[in-house]
């Protein structure tokens, strides 16, 4: 096994690891961006450039923006529940 | 169930799954010595006949290009319903409310992300074409391309110039480029017909092997996959934002 195969194997349980005790869903958000980050660099050692291309543009760009958006809209929600009863 | 139940309890099937995962990759046939056939011939194939250097998006896109038009079509689907959804749910309030969210806006955005933001949109979407353009020669292709140009998109956004985006993504054109994207993968799928051959046959010149109009029907399907991906990626974090930050549109 080479030696990018075992820094990527690393680094994925590492980041992994991270990404199951973050508990705020902000940072677990960025966290699971690195992972991907870490499978795209995997998956590259391994011979799978394209799965590694993929890779990057979804776990690196699509899911944390959605998670960032859900996030966004819970708390526009929770500020107008909290105003209304306030009033 | 106590705490203390719960963590012997998530421990000891951690464990189990973690001795079948070593059981099964003990299993796997070594790295570069595949099983069956398919994984030596598809290249063989794809360079003999279609002149395709990048087996991954000849696959793709020819031998098994008929999948993909099904997964392209998802996708487009998937766009079509969020949009659906999400306008749906714009109340009457949506401008009242937007009023209301500019207000709770935190601080401008940093100087810095601006003019990181700015710096990397062109190199961005140059790669993005890139990687749409040449998926018949080296990894790439369709989708990839077309998530990087939704992300350069992202990054525009990002970096504060939600005037720029309004003018750069006009959402009836990521409509229409969704909608284009989709209808030619199709419309190139059943040309094939026309000529008196199959449904996805090629029926383009094969060109010379390594070079950009390489490849027949490969080069063309990934640029409209490209397409259809871009805008609708696009349109999706746009509804999603839209709903999201409660901004009017009109």
């Amino acid at each position: 096994m080479s030696a990018l195969q075992t820094v990527g194997l690393l680094a994925v349980a590492v980041a992994g690891t991270a990404t199951v005790l973050t508990r705020d869903p902000l940072r677990q958000a960025l966290s699971s961006g690195v992972l991907g980050l870490a499978l795209a660099v995997l998956f590259l050692a391994f011979g799978a450039p394209d799965v590694a291309l993929s890779q990057i543009v979804v776990a690196g760009v699509a899911v944390p923006v959605m998670v960032l958006l859900a996030l966004a809209k819970i708390r526009t929600t929770e500020r107008a529940a909290e105003r209304e009863e306030d009033a | 169930m106590s705490r203390r139940t719960r963590v012997v309890l998530g421990l000891a099937s951690l464990a189990a799954l973690g001795g079948l995962l070593v059981w099964a990759v003990g299993g796997l046939p070594d790295l570069g010595h595949p099983r069956g056939p398919y994984a030596v011939l598809a290249p063989k194939i794809m360079l003999r006949e279609r002149h395709v250097t990048n087996t991954v998006t000849g696959v793709t896109f020819d031998l098994r290009g008929f999948d993909t038009l099904g997964e392209e079509l998802i996708l487009y689907v998937a766009a079509l319903g969020a949009a659906v959804l999400l306008r749906a749910q714009r109340s009457d309030r949506a401008a009242e409310q937007a009023a209301e969210a500019e207000e709770r806006r935190g601080p401008g955005t940093a100087d810095a992300l601006r003019a990181l933001g700015a710096i990397l949109v062109g190199p961005v979407v140059l790669l993005g074409v890139y990687v749409v353009v040449h998926g018949a020669l080296t990894p790439g292709g369709g989708f990839q391309g077309g998530v990087l140009l939704a992300g350069a998109l992202l990054l525009v956004y990002a970096a504060g110039q939600s005037a720029a985006v309004q003018r750069v993504r006009p959402v009836s054109l990521v409509e229409v480029a969704d909608a284009l994207g989709a209808a030619s993968y199709v419309l190139i799928a059943i040309s094939g017909l026309v000529f008196g051959v199959a449904v996805m046959d090629n029926v383009l010149p094969l060109g010379t092997t390594g070079s950009l109009l390489s490849g027949g029907f490969v080069p063309v399907l990934s640029i409209a996959v490209g397409v259809e991906v871009t805008a609708a990626v696009t349109l999706i974090l746009t509804e999603l934002a839209d709903q999201t930050l409660l901004r009017g549109r009109d």
